[in-house]
């Protein structure tokens, strides 16, 4: 390591409000090596890169790339200066193709026609170097996530990028996508290009990084070479402190509560369901894990009544499911969390107590004969809410837009959770938080289950069903696996059926092909 | 350059937003009055003159004000909702061709109920014509922009027609309009000399009773939840596209009252200049009242000041009578950016 | 019946038809410029009636017609700068600066036309562009007479199609806008500057629409009439959508548009005397929704139309 930094941050320092994003970073990256930048949600890992990358300009700082100074806030000199990135979110147009999306930019824009044929054959070299195959003609909507990815980094290095930075790039994949893009990168690095692999998972970067610097609120808190350290004490430097995540307790689990046979359906434009079987029982949490958009989403609407379009049977506590109409199915015993809290779960422009009522707005108690909202009432029970969740407000009546993530989300479990749901579907309910966000949502989901809930958990995050469900499927290409106890099998194995394409072996021992399962 | 959303907005830098963009559509329409060669603060103080310079002239933009409140209160329901209805002018033709049908001889009743009566018909009427926009809208996802806009000129073809041919008063002699509204309909004049009429009373009965809704009613908050975020309010149970339905019903029967009010109300008959656009203006009215009903009236009254006002200046100081339009139009891009400047700033630099 | 098709074999049919596309033609392509960059652009009405009597004043003025279309542009240009500055960099509601466009872009028309003409109480004319008969082409029978015996405005309509097809798929440029109109943070990550990429498009459009209202002043008629862009915009844009944002599908929408108002002028006279011609009149409005009904279903809108793009703005 006695080569010259190709990269250096010098006391970056980045506001937004009070926020102190970045706090004074210093750091640098040789040529060859694979830098990973590790830290929570909210850590500041994103903010630093996208300052690298113009997309923000720094408050206090500079970036040298060469030992000379990045101009602050322009794309074109970080693209120019041999700096590509890859974005957690995919910067790709879908309706138009892959060459279109890597050709983009590349040509001077007064140029009186693109030059279509020698930039084919760049990339067609270059797809040949680096074993990342695309067919450049296809839409960009045509193409798997993994897929996609590779454009993001042909993208990049069609621009003869020596830094590459990548976001938190194995969210989307299964573990066999993640090894394939691990092995790409280190063919990357031994043509001497640096690599800056942002994660908060710690095996991911004990297996790929050459060093590894750790962010926490902001600041670089240690760097350390990847060899020296090990996942305890990355974790805790991570963390900061020893959050002990709460932990499942064994419990006799209970009647059955929500009960899918032979869920079919055509999705209308989202991924098709195939023949779904699931049983969940009252006191258990049932985890569906499996790469994004396989077939969650279709399920996450079909019980949140967003979409009635299916065949097969949906019980609840042996009543008919009360499909298609939120406020019935909440009505009947159901908490839903939705996937996305500003889309889907909070109506941020309005204020904290007309959400937390707007599931039962037209119920007897929050308005009369559904005409007159009953503001009184509403307004006790949101001062109440917001207490016992420990909501940081400014009080009922405040905007909903002011709240950070992990209040809100916390909003979104007290209104989910107000009536005691005999079940309760939680679709990725701590993604983006921080760990203390965390650890709060999964207490309050476990209490739920003391109390004798049912709960379906889907999440992209293997560690956190692992430790947090009593049983789990894995979902595929639409179809959904057996359930098998957490503890059976190691995230490998859980690895494989994900990227089964919905072929699922049968799994051993004795619940097999029913998809049901009960005891222990 | 960087905008930002403010960490905290004011209540008094939300409120002068529309004060602001007034004041910037003034300074933009005084370097208009330059250029015409007239003293600019002569000219406002004329313009102020002409709008409220006598109990005549207050009563003649009051009377003006009328259709601007239903316009405006129909504008702000359906932008409340994300719902862009640009076809207040042409609901307002439906409602007088509803009054004009009904209330011209075919339904006799004594005044308390044939006033009413012509209300409600004209508000149907009004809501009926954006029955197509809005199943376009919610089923097939067309733009209702466009499709509101483009109806309001088939509904005044529409009346051209009618008023030409099978609807024409023979008593006009060769005049293109409708036969008089009857005596019971007529809304009665508030004061014995001057225009006047009842159309103010039920113009500020509306726009108090649209504010209640809105603040007060499930209707109301599930209106403001589908324009603030549909998918959130469809999650939470809300039927969207019902409550677009329904809210398009209201904007288009607002709207539809306004053209009773000038037939039954002003002219006593339709005619094809019944309306110099009080549905475009609308616009305006709603976006200085930032959607919010009860702004509504002051923000109408401010309109219709400005364009009896500038009837006024104009005659005085030989200026184009379009100095009004000219003002309506800068106003409503001026409050869009007032309201923006009072939630986000600028930063020019890092 | 038969005389509907008679008037179809008559060179003065088609005339007709190309006279009356040319505003259509440009009106529609500078909206699907717009649209393609991600912008709606509402403002076309105004625009148009920025553009009719801005060239036409230019020309009354003592100008010559190229130099009147040429400053019909620039205005139109500028009132696309005004409306890209409140819409792509201020990010504001596209739909209701189009409108607020439209409302001041027709009134400060007429109030200029007003100011400058005080007195005329019938609207003085212009000599407008004259018909350039193409040698030999223009001999052929019908299509002679009615492509190749038109003004240099109605060429440069025709020219202009297959020219902003080239742009916008074969050159750097009309990538880059068309994929701002798709995924403008695609198009910020590759070191194009969005907000500038959009405004072109919206200025470059705006221009086109207000060279539409300037041929009816200049070309078509010789006169400035107050409401004579009479929702030719708001037909534009349901062509638009219409044409599912393609060059050559515009050019076929604006035709078909064309040709049923030219017939609905001469089914007027034929069959004035049991159909009022308001009905007549009614078409081309009518038309245009159930176009957009037909095509609503099928096409695919750019992804980002009405989504602003913010720069660094936290996500």
């Amino acid at each position: 390591m006695d080569s010259e930094p190709i990269l250096a941050f010098q006391g970056v320092t980045k506001r937004f409000g009070t926020l102190v994003a970045n706090d004074d970073i210093s750091l640098s990256l040789r040529p060859g090596e694979v830098l990973a930048l590790l830290g929570e949600n909210g850590a500041g890992k994103t903010t630093l890169m996208n300052i690298l990358f113009g997309h923000y300009q720094a408050d206090e700082g500079a970036v040298l790339v060469d030992g000379k100074e990045l101009p602050a806030g322009s794309t074109l000199a970080a693209i120019q200066a041999g700096i590509g990135m890859v974005h957690q979110h995919f910067t790709l147009a879908e309706n138009l193709t892959v060459l279109e999306n890597i050709t983009l930019g590349t040509e001077s824009l007064l140029a009186w026609r693109q030059d279509i044929r020698s930039s084919r054959k760049k990339l067609d070299a270059m797809m040949q170097d680096y074993g990342l195959s695309v067919d450049p003609d296809a839409l960009v909507s045509s193409l798997s996530v993994g897929e996609r990815q590779r454009v993001e980094i042909l993208k990049a290095l069609y621009r003869d990028a020596r830094i590459l930075i990548l976001d938190e790039p194995t969210a989307v994949l299964t573990p066999q996508e993640a090894s394939r893009l691990f092995s790409t990168l280190k063919s990357i690095t031994t043509r001497g290009l640096a690599v800056i692999f942002i994660s908060h998972k710690l095996h991911e970067i004990l297996e790929i990084s050459t060093r590894v610097a750790v962010l926490r609120r902001g600041a670089i808190v240690g760097q350390l070479d990847t060899a020296d350290a090990n996942r305890e004490q990355l974790a805790q430097m991570m963390v900061g402190r020893t959050v002990s995540r709460p932990k499942l307790s064994p419990i006799e689990p209970g009647t059955p509560v929500l009960q899918i046979e032979n869920l079919t359906s055509e999705g209308m434009g989202a991924t098709a369901l195939k023949q779904l079987n699931l049983t969940v029982y009252a006191h258990q949490i049932v985890g569906i894990a499996g790469v994004a958009g396989n077939g969650q989403g279709t399920l996450a609407d079909i019980l949140s009544g967003l979409n009635s379009s299916f065949t097969g049977s949906l019980l609840i506590n042996d009543a008919a499911y009360c499909t298609g109409d939120p406020r019935a199915i909440v009505a009947s015993g159901v908490g839903r969390i939705p996937e996305d809290r500003h889309a889907r779960g909070m109506v941020v422009d309005m204020e904290i107590w007309e959400n937390l009522m707007s599931e039962d707005i037209r119920s007897p108690a929050m308005s009369k004969h559904e005409i007159l909202i009953n503001s009184k009432a509403a307004l006790r029970r949101a001062e109440q809410q917001i207490d016992q969740f420990d909501v940081r407000c400014e009080g009922p009546m405040a905007e909903t837009r002011l709240l950070s993530g992990g209040n809100m989300q916390k909003l979104i479990l007290a209104r989910a959770l107000a009536r005691d749901p005999a079940f309760i579907l939680a679709n990725q309910p701590v993604r983006g938080l921080d760990e203390g966000a965390i650890a709060h949502v999964q207490g309050q989901l476990l209490e739920a289950r003391q109390r004798g809930a049912a709960i379906l958990l889907i999440s992209e995050d293997l560690d956190e069903l692992m430790s947090l469900t009593d049983k789990m499927a894995v979902m595929s290409n639409g179809k959904l696996s057996a359930v098998f106890d957490s503890q059976q099998h190691s995230a490998a194995e859980i690895g494989l059926m994900m990227a089964s394409g919905g072929h699922f072996e049968a799994t051993t021992g004795q619940d097999s092909g029913t998809g049901e399962l009960r005891g222990h | 350059m960087v905008i930002e959303p403010r960490q905290s907005v004011s209540i008094l830098h939300a409120g002068l937003a529309p004060i602001w963009a007034i004041l910037v559509s003034m300074i933009i329409c005084a370097a208009l009055i330059n250029w015409a060669g007239a003293p600019v603060f002569e000219a406002y103080g004329l313009l102020v003159k002409g709008a409220f310079g006598s109990a005549f002239a207050i009563k003649e933009t009051l009377t003006r004000s009328i259709p601007l409140i239903f316009t405006g209160l129909a504008v702000s329901v359906a932008f409340r909702a994300k719902f862009y209805n640009i076809g207040a002018e042409g609901q307002l033709y439906a409602g007088a061709l509803a009054a004009t049908f009904f209330g011209t001889g075919l339904v006799t009743m004594p005044a308390p109920l044939m006033i009413p009566f012509l209300v409600i018909v004209g508000a149907l009427a009004g809501g009926a014509l954006l029955i197509v926009p809005v199943l376009l809208k919610t089923h097939l996802k067309v733009d209702e922009v466009v499709t509101t806009l483009l109806l309001n000129f088939v509904v005044l073809l529409m009346v051209s027609y009618l008023i030409e041919g099978p609807w024409k008063d023979p008593m006009s002699l060769g005049w293109p309009q409708a036969a008089s509204i009857i005596d019971e309909g007529v809304l009665p004049t508030l004061m014995a000399k001057g225009r006047l009429h009842l159309g103010l009373i039920i113009a500020l009965i509306m726009a108090v009773l649209v504010w209640l809704m809105m603040r007060y009613t499930v209707q109301g908050y599930e209106i403001r939840a589908v324009g603030h975020n549909a998918k959130a309010a469809e999650f939470s149970g809300v039927r969207v596209n019902r409550t677009v339905i329904m809210t398009a019903m209201i904007s288009g029967g607002l709207a539809g009252m306004a053209g009773v009010s000038e037939t039954a109300g002003l002219k006593g008959y339709l005619t094809l200049d019944l309306s110099p656009g009080f549905g475009y203006t609308g616009i305006a009215v709603a976006m200085l009242a930032q959607l919010n009903p009860l702004a509504v009236i002051p923000a109408a009254v401010f309109l219709s000041a400005v364009y009896v006002g500038s009837d006024a200046m104009s005659r005085a100081v030989n200026i184009p009578t379009y100095i009004a339009d000219v003002l309506v139009g800068v106003s409503v891009l001026a409050v869009l950016c007032s309201v923006m400047f009072s939630q986000y700033r600028i930063r020019w630099s890092k | 019946m038969s005389d509907l098709f008679d008037i179809l074999l008559t060179a003065g049919f088609w005339a007709a038809t190309i006279r009356i596309v040319s505003p259509l033609i440009f009106g529609t392509l500078g909206e699907l410029i717009c649209e393609r960059a991600g912008v709606l652009n509402l403002g076309i009405e105004g625009i148009m009636t920025v553009g009719a009597m801005s060239g036409w004043m230019w020309v009354y003025q003592g100008g010559d017609l190229w130099g009147g279309v040429l400053f019909a542009a620039c205005m139109g240009g500028l009132f696309g700068l005004l409306h890209a500055i409140f819409t792509v960099y201020l990010g504001l509601s596209q739909h209701v600066t189009g409108i607020g466009i439209t409302l001041f872009a027709s009134s400060l028309s007429y109030f200029v036309y007003r100011m400058l003409l005080p007195n005329a109480t019938t609207p003085p004319k212009i000599v407008p562009f004259q018909p350039i008969a193409v040698p030999y082409l223009s001999d052929l029978p019908i299509i002679g007479p009615a492509l190749f015996t038109q003004s240099a405005l109605t060429y440069l309509a025709l020219a202009i199609v297959p020219v902003t097809w080239y742009v916008l798929f074969r050159t750097p440029v009309g990538l880059a806008v068309r994929m701002s109109g798709e995924n403008p943070v695609a198009v910020e990550a590759q070191g194009i500057n969005v907000l500038a990429v959009r405004t072109g498009a919206v200025m470059v459009g705006s221009a086109f629409m207000a060279i539409g209202g300037a041929f009816i002043t200049m070309s078509w008629f010789d006169a400035f009439y107050f409401g004579m862009i009479n929702g030719r915009g708001w037909i534009c844009v349901a062509l638009v959508i219409f044409a599912s944002w393609r060059p050559g599908r515009a050019l076929i929408g604006a035709v078909l548009f064309a040709g049923l108002e030219a017939m609905q002028v001469r089914a007027q006279q034929s069959a004035g005397a049991f159909i009022p011609y308001q009905f007549f009149l009614m078409l081309p409005y009518v038309m245009s929704i159930i176009a957009m009904i037909v095509m609503a279903s099928r096409t695919k809108y750019p992804q980002a139309l009405l989504v602003p793009f913010r720069r660094g703005e936290r996500v």
